[in-house]
């Protein structure tokens, strides 16, 4: 399946990845509104960890057996049979976060649920990939498991 | 805490209804005038060390963050300028010589400005580009003299080695040092798509790049930087460089922080030793000297590659070319004044040498008159800054023409002429590794032949304009060419008519 791959070397820790994700999940997709004035505030589902030395946008990798989508205790987390991506059903979740602390890459956030990368489902390329001045971020399929 | 005596320059406002305080700013500006209040979220602006890159503006999301010249006034006075009085308190700090990068910024006279092309009008037709063929292939080389074939038509001429280029453009000479290896990187895959050359300065070729060899021009200057047997062998020509035109008659000067263990590497020097180019060639003090070296270089490429003279301009530059046609060279290229470089002293930047086109002009025309012309291919540097720049460079003479500057700002410069700090925020002008990786060739190779393309597109309907199908036809061609408000002596220099004429 086509996922996002950070190419740490070409990333600039610039972190606006961060704010288009958070734009393209807010109410509003306005950018100074999801950024400045919507309540609850928008979560982006990517982090760039690191410094300016070292960095990369790290998201859900979308695993082949995703061990969020295992320890979902209502079944909220399910993992598309189609496209392969993992989302949560916000109508199901009750926000108990057991995928966070089995999420061995540290890709769910906390709001009022659950809250992962959905690689822009209604999209055709992720806000993040889309938005990257770099080209540090591809969306691709590029084969191999998690 | 000193008296600063020297207001900033630039005012980096921030307009707060719209930044959303992503630190984007404060994450890019290498000049650290954006920070986080105390309370880590704020972004607050320190505008004092602000060159006007535009990293900040251009990066911003919300387009939040402007730009202004700080306007503090001086009393007025036409002779102290606030400039002067500046650069006197910054030598007055630093006891040092006053650097810059770039090319110069004072006002002198662009010829290009001032000289009007023709167009076909009735008597003969102009061509469409778009639908009858149009060539701008460039060949460098010497020429023979004469043509001899034998019976069967085949020519029994030893031809010498020649250069095949796919448009009149090449990149000049940046070593790698002075700019980034990403931004070489970009030249060079630009070159190869676009079947041109890149020019490796006097920097020595990075391993890197050596799947760019057949589009390399490989530069031997007075330090001698990276050159061995190899280096020769695999380039497309040699150049050998006597002078540059932003800082004619001084050498170079890299400071050893940016020569880190790449840069040492490719330049075979010490890790962290300054690399001086001395002001001059110490084996060469004659035309006599520079032909054994020209001797030399074929020897060690058993006469297969070109060598090329590269002159600044000055004021004599019409018998030094001359000079160097006879010593054997078989491109020269000559660096008019507004030429870019990436630190020069500001006093000589500013005031030594003279323009490409009267330079250009007043060679191409000696070498004709000594009909030496044909011996060798010229080509023009020093600040081409679009397509017609270059038409009317190949009408007075040029073969060729050398852009630097423009391929760089398409990669993003701004020309905030402040090379010399080494805190490039494009990625081009330094060697910091996090600077470094915000140039990703991939993208920039792309613009860079996006703007040649471009170029070649506007020369092509320039030329179709004239009536003019080959390039080679208006070489040297200034019946297509007319001044416009030049004085009689300017236009002898030029060799062209007054508009109107």
């Amino acid at each position: 399946m086509k996922k996002v791959y950070a190419k740490e070397e070409l990333c600039l820790n610039c972190r606006l990845c961060e704010v288009y994700c958070k734009t393209a999940h807010s109410q509003s997709k306005d950018i100074i509104k999801a950024n400045k004035f919507e309540s609850p505030e928008p979560v982006s589902r990517v982090t760039v960890c690191g410094d300016k030395m070292l960095s990369a946008a790290v998201n859900c990798r979308h695993c082949d057996s995703p061990k969020c989508v295992e320890a979902c205790i209502t079944g909220a987390m399910q993992k598309d049979k189609k496209t392969g991506i993992v989302w949560v059903d916000e109508d199901k979740c009750i926000g108990c976060m057991t995928c966070l602390a089995v999420c061995p890459f540290g890709c769910i956030k906390t709001g009022k649920f659950a809250v992962k990368c959905d690689l822009c489902r209604t999209e055709d390329e992720p806000a993040c990939v889309k938005n990257c001045p770099n080209r540090a971020l591809v969306y691709a399929d590029l084969g191999g498991g998690e | 805490m000193s008296i600063n005596y020297i207001p900033r320059r630039f005012t980096v406002v921030r307009d707060k209804e719209l930044c959303i305080n992503c630190g984007c700013c404060v994450r890019q500006c290498s000049n650290e005038c954006h920070y986080f209040a105390d309370d880590g979220k704020t972004a607050l602006v320190n505008s004092n060390a602000c060159v006007a890159c535009h990293r900040c503006v251009d990066m911003c999301p919300t387009g939040a963050l402007r730009i202004e010249k700080y306007v503090c006034d001086y009393r007025e006075n036409a002779n102290w300028t606030p400039q002067y009085q500046q650069e006197i308190c910054r030598q007055a700090a630093t006891g040092g010589v006053l650097l810059s990068g770039m090319g110069t910024p004072k006002p002198y006279p662009i010829y290009w400005d001032k000289i009007l092309l023709n167009a076909s009008q009735v008597t003969n037709p102009s061509i469409d580009p778009l639908r009858e063929p149009m060539e701008i292939r460039t060949i460098l080389g010497r020429k023979p003299e004469k043509i001899t074939v034998e019976k069967k038509g085949k020519s029994t001429v030893d031809m010498p080695p020649q250069v095949i280029l796919e448009t009149p453009i090449m990149f000049s000479a940046m070593s790698f040092g002075s700019i980034s290896l990403n931004a070489q990187k970009s030249l060079a895959m630009a070159a190869k798509n676009l079947g041109t050359l890149f020019n490796t300065g006097e920097g020595g070729l990075h391993p890197d790049l050596r799947d760019y060899t057949d589009c390399a021009i490989v530069q031997v200057a007075s330090g001698r930087f990276g050159v061995h047997k190899d280096y020769l062998q695999n380039s497309r020509f040699i150049e050998i460089k006597i002078g540059q035109g932003a800082k004619p008659g001084i050498g170079g000067h890299l400071p050893g922080e940016k020569v880190n263990v790449e840069v040492s590497n490719a330049r075979m020097i010490p890790e962290g030793s300054d690399a001086i180019s001395p002001a001059p060639h110490h084996d060469i003090y004659s035309i006599e000297d520079l032909r054994q070296l020209i001797w030399s270089l074929k020897q060690a490429t058993h006469n297969e590659k070109p060598v090329s003279v590269k002159i600044a301009a000055v004021h004599n530059v019409a018998a030094i070319a001359s000079g160097c046609a006879r010593a054997g060279a078989d491109i020269i290229a000559i660096d008019g004044f507004r030429g870019g470089t990436g630190a020069a002293p500001t006093r000589i930047r500013d005031n030594v040498g003279i323009p490409i086109e009267l330079a250009l002009a007043a060679a191409d025309q000696r070498l004709r008159d000594e009909g030496i012309r044909s011996s060798i291919s010229l080509v023009a540097a020093g600040s081409f800054r679009c397509s017609a720049d270059i038409v009317k460079a190949i009408a007075l003479g040029a073969d060729a023409c050398y852009c630097a500057s423009a391929p760089l700002i398409a990669m993003g410069c701004h020309m905030c002429q402040t090379c010399n700090t080494g805190k490039c925020n494009w990625g081009i002008a330094t060697q910091r590794p996090e600077l470094v990786k915000r140039l990703n060739p991939d993208i920039m190779h792309e613009r860079v032949e996006n703007l040649i393309n471009a170029w070649n597109h506007e020369i092509k309907e320039i030329m179709g304009g004239m009536g003019i199908n080959s390039v080679d036809s208006l070489r040297g061609n200034r019946l297509m060419l007319r001044g416009i408000g030049l004085t009689e002596k300017e236009l002898e220099i030029l060799g062209i008519k007054h508009a109107g004429e």
